[in-house]
């Protein structure tokens, strides 16, 4: 069961700061990891966004953290198809993303009624 | 062209389906059907309702009473499991289809109480 | 000639679920597809934070009908990870078999739905008639048609006894010969390969850098399965990924049909190699901690990130699903393709949009 179940610890895990983001994605897929997802989570006052790349069945995870309702840069412009999972994101926890390559304008899922992000616990007016 | 023998076969072969609602077909055992209960047994614990993922199970331990929503109720069978007593039973047929939307409520009957015993 | 915009979806009759492509159209030649979500969007992520971490598998099964028992099975590996329990062998093979069943259901369901999408109706209720077979067999063993709820936290819930063991390996053997006879009505038909070889192209480098995943990216040639890690029971069976070199819609179909003979191989190696132990154990305490869990889906692969922190509610449930990874694969396959194909190219990437929109 070495790569299917993997308990996140601080080993397997590498904290980056928000203006590393590009070059150290840039640097994996050179090294010829596949863009697997992001995930998110509301860890109070800030948010926490995983970057999960794989290689040969071999899963890294990238964490970054960033205080609410801030902006992040976009990696549409390495990975083509994160578009999808950026703009899912940023209408649900509300971070946004510079240089997103197909913006929704948050109604991928939800509608214009919706005005506040809906998983954050305590929720941010969406733009 | 390559289905030919399979066409031909179908058309001598009896249907591949049931005359339903003429035939019906048996119910295999342990199918996860319509929720019942046998409300002598029921000691009114309230762990079916915690267990319910759907939240569709109401018991009322003054009113004696053990209810649930038919049309909310996902029928899992998490609640058959956890009951410790193991009164509440899923039958082998599915619920059949109502006009209107109905909560099914069973009221424990009152035990006769039962005399002192002379000291 | 000018260029024309036409909507395809979300109420299509060749499509199972709802989505929505705007196509721009310039003689008949598709040149650009913009896709529109959010039509079945139920918002089961968020229901983590009212129902705790035992009630959610009920949840977690509901997210897909077809791949259900599968999404459950790895919601329950990552918190019995967390709560580092091991499973006993006897649930690891039965869960294996109840995975492989589903697999070919699903398959048996693409193939006449396929069939469907470029007119062979016949064809479309042959498959579905050697489906029943199966749905019969999921049925008896563990109540349900579908949503198969046999996982628990720990282990499973139901056993296979000896009666429907042998019952099954004689179903088995129905179902492949029957398979086996449609398999040159797939294969080598003129028509149906008119209409599906070489279209929508995906090269290997295109599909590794797009993310695919599942039996689009194995049809492309890219050797990578991920049951070949190991979890449940699949370390101990003889598995090797089914992997088609061309990358067209014709690849893909001959991929997936070889996967349910695969499944039945899986099938029977996972019987008898079926120890005697207990079907499960009891899990003590609460999650605490993060994990990320996969399993392989009909559709390809499934990611599943879990946080909890030591209440029975747990923090985060993110469900990553193969479909979702395949919808950017789509957009990249369909300029260049004519209008009348997009049915059979959208169709063709196994689209389960109540997974991708949960």
């Amino acid at each position: 069961m070495k790569d299917s179940v993997i308990v996140l610890t601080e080993e397997n895990t590498s904290e980056l700061s928000p203006d590393r983001i590009i070059s150290q994605i840039r640097t994996l897929k050179d090294e010829g990891f596949r863009f697997v997802t992001m995930s998110s989570t509301d860890l109070g006052e800030s948010i926490c966004v995983l970057y999960h790349l794989d290689k040969d069945l071999h899963l890294v995870t990238q964490k970054v953290e960033v205080p609410k309702g801030s902006k992040i840069p976009s990696i549409c412009s390495i990975y083509a198809s994160a578009f999808l999972i950026e703009n899912e994101i940023k209408e649900h926890f509300g971070v946004d993303f510079d240089g997103l390559s197909l913006d929704f304008q948050g109604m991928l899922y939800l509608d214009e009624e919706v005005q506040k992000t809906p998983f954050c616990k305590i929720a941010i007016k969406r733009v | 062209m390559f289905m030919t023998k399979n066409v031909l076969k179908n058309l001598m072969t009896k249907y591949a389906t049931r005359l339903y609602p003429f035939k019906k077909r048996e119910t295999f055992q342990d199918v996860k059907g319509e929720l019942k209960i046998e409300i002598e047994k029921c000691i009114l614990c309230g762990v079916c309702k915690m267990k319910c993922p759907s939240q569709c199970i109401s018991v009322d331990k003054d009113a004696k009473s053990w209810g649930v929503d038919p049309f909310s109720c996902v029928y899992c069978g998490v609640c058959v499991d956890a009951c410790p007593v193991q009164c509440l039973y899923q039958e082998g047929l599915y619920r059949a289809p109502l006009a209107e939307k109905d909560m099914v409520l069973h009221i424990q009957e009152a035990k006769p109480v039962e005399p002192a015993p002379a000291t | 000639m000018a260029r024309t915009v036409i909507p395809f979806g979300p109420q299509h009759p060749v499509l199972p679920e709802p989505l929505h492509l705007t196509l721009t159209v310039e003689d008949e030649i598709v040149l650009e597809a913009i896709p529109k979500l959010g039509y079945v969007h139920r918002g089961l992520e968020k229901l983590a934070e009212i129902r705790d971490h035992t009630q959610m598998i009920q949840i977690v099964e509901r997210v897909c009908g077809i791949c259900s028992t599968l999404h459950a099975m790895c919601y329950c590996q990552g918190i019995e990870a967390l709560m580092k329990v091991e499973i006993p062998p006897r649930a690891r093979f039965l869960r294996v078999i109840w995975a492989e069943m589903h697999r070919m259901h699903s398959h048996l369901l693409w193939l006449g739905l396929f069939a469907d999408a470029f007119g062979f109706e016949s064809l479309f209720m042959q498959f579905w008639k050697i489906r029943e077979r199966i749905m019969d067999l999921q049925e008896a063993t563990s109540g349900n048609r579908i949503i198969v709820s046999v996982n628990c936290v720990g282990g499973v819930k139901r056993d296979i006894d000896a009666a429907a063991q042998q019952w099954i390996l004689d179903t088995m053997k129905i179902v492949e010969k029957e398979v086996l006879q449609l398999k040159s009505t797939i294969m080598d038909d003129f028509t149906v390969k008119r209409r599906t070889v070489g279209i929508g192209v995906l090269s290997k480098e295109k599909a590794y850098e797009m993310g695919a995943a599942g039996p689009t990216l194995r049809a492309s040639g890219i050797f990578q399965d991920m049951r070949q890690t190991g979890y449940a029971a699949y370390s101990e069976l003889n598995f090797e990924p089914v992997v088609e070199t061309d990358g067209d819609c014709y690849a893909r179909t001959i991929c997936r049909f070889n996967e349910v003979f695969q499944a039945i191989g899986l099938i029977r190696e996972a019987f008898a190699k079926l120890p005697h132990s207990e079907l499960a154990v009891k899990a003590k305490g609460l999650p605490n901690g993060e994990v990320i869990s996969r399993v392989e889906q009909p559709r390809g692969e499934c990611l599943y990130y879990l946080k909890g922190n030591g209440t029975k509610f747990l923090d985060r449930v993110r469900i990553r699903t193969p479909t979702f990874a395949n919808i950017p694969a789509l957009l990249e396959m369909l300029p260049g393709c004519d209008l009348a194909d997009v049915p059979v190219l959208i169709l063709t990437i196994d689209p389960c949009i109540s997974c991708t929109e949960r």
